[in-house]
């Protein structure tokens, strides 16, 4: 499996010199099997460079989005492979508790918000409400669970062989609690995590952020951290980096992290283009 | 035990905030959690107490209707919540383990999640003049 970051900002896309090296970009995960199925965890802006980067042979793309937040749909009407009447493209996301997927997306893609209506798009469409529980995209094992953030949102879980990944790009396990609870039946996304070779997760604030954002839906770095220790990850990737963040804000925030908690996995800062290979190659 | 639902992790936070007295079952009927406000009706601490069902909770705190007879399990209302799905309400007499009756109105109501899921039943006790 291999795992590419597109896009690692959340709410808002930031592009600038400052924030060169993490990227400005919102939310958006390539993810490669080694069959060659092709998973697009969200469509913020990133998903523009990546539609206009698929390389060949590819006939299904599905497109999994953990919620309809603007910086995770934002780059859906600008997906090249959208456009292109000989792909398949699945589109998976959360219903409402009265709307299904399509009506909840088609308030984006139609006028006055955006030209293209959902149903004139040209590829060989179809929208998945996503089941919770356990299924399977092009050979690799799914887990899709609601997690604690505003709205219906979902965190994934995607395995193929003896490799499991985690995203939670927007996610707040210490909601209503002093610290990440000790009892792990009670940790929201406890189960989509457990000891995955790598949890992308959201570390948008410090701690000082944190306490004016609470209910926000969001994750401190501190509290990143001690969810990642928690479920035993190997890696942490930090993700969903607030707008106001530039690259040397991110620099010092993940610093502030490892000076009080000394994680017993590796961490990584999410930067736009990094990526993992399964495998004997590592962090590329 | 797997990871509870959200839902039921959203309500347990907001439950431990709460000074009314809460408790929360799930679908297969076993006590998840009581607030503080809710030991002090029944006489035990949560971190006290056994893992139990509804059905167990007799034991712990004994019931009757207002006029002393016992109360039927099936009349119960967080009982009526979890099996019939449906909100119940009713004033009863309740006995716990610090043996002091109290009158109380208990309201109860299911618990249905996203994508028609049954979550169990949430039960507020309140304690009121006999």
């Amino acid at each position: 499996m291999r795992v590419r970051l597109w896009g690692t900002r959340g709410s808002l896309p930031d592009a600038g010199p400052e924030t060169v090296r993490y990227g400005g970009n919102t939310a958006c995960v390539e993810v490669r099997g080694d069959n060659g199925a092709l998973l697009i965890l969200d469509a913020g802006t990133g998903i523009r460079r990546l539609g206009a980067n698929l390389g060949a042979g590819v006939s299904r793309v599905d497109v999994l989005l953990t919620h309809l937040h603007m910086d995770h749909i934002q780059g859906l009407g600008f997906f090249d492979p959208l456009y292109q009447p000989d792909l398949e493209v699945h589109i998976w996301g959360p219903a409402s508790t009265t709307l299904d997927l399509r009506e909840r997306l088609a308030r984006y893609l139609s006028p006055p918000l955006f030209p293209v209506r959902l149903r004139d798009l040209p590829c060989r469409l179809t929208l998945h409400n996503v089941p919770l529980g356990n299924f399977e995209i092009g050979g690799l094992g799914m887990t899709a669970d609601l997690v604690c953030h505003p709205g219906p949102t979902l965190g994934y879980r995607i395995t193929e062989d003896a490799t499991s990944i985690a995203y939670l790009p927007d996610h707040e396990p210490a909601l209503g609690a002093r610290q990440i609870p000790e009892d792990r039946d009670w940790i929201s996304g406890f189960d989509l995590a457990s000891r995955v070779c790598l949890l992308i997760h959201d570390a948008q604030y410090s701690d000082a952020e944190y306490e004016m954002h609470v209910g926000w839906g969001h994750s401190s770095i501190r509290h990143a951290l001690e969810f990642a220790s928690a479920t035993g990850v190997e890696r942490l990737v930090t993700f969903h980096h607030d707008p106001a963040h530039d690259d040397s804000a991110l620099d010092k925030l993940i610093e502030e992290g490892l000076r009080e908690f000394d994680p017993p996995f590796e961490l990584v800062p999410g930067a736009e283009g990094a990526s993992f290979q399964f495998g004997p190659i590592g962090v590329e | 035990m797997a990871q509870k639902e959200i839902e039921l992790i959203l309500l347990r936070q907001w439950a431990s905030y709460m000074a009314t007295p809460i408790w929360i079952a799930d679908s297969d009927e076993n006590l998840l959690y009581f607030n503080e406000p809710a030991e002090a009706i029944l006489g035990l601490r949560f971190d006290e107490a056994p893992e139990l069902t509804l059905e167990e909770l007799p034991a712990y705190f004994q019931l009757t209707t207002e006029d002393g007879t016992p109360l039927l399990w099936e009349a119960f209302p967080p009982t009526v919540a979890l099996r019939d799905h449906r909100p119940s309400h009713r004033r009863l007499r309740g006995r716990g383990r610090d043996g002091v009756w109290r009158t109380v109105e208990v309201t109860a109501f299911p618990l249905a999640g996203q994508a028609g899921r049954n979550l169990g039943a949430v039960a507020i006790f309140w304690e009121v003049e006999s």
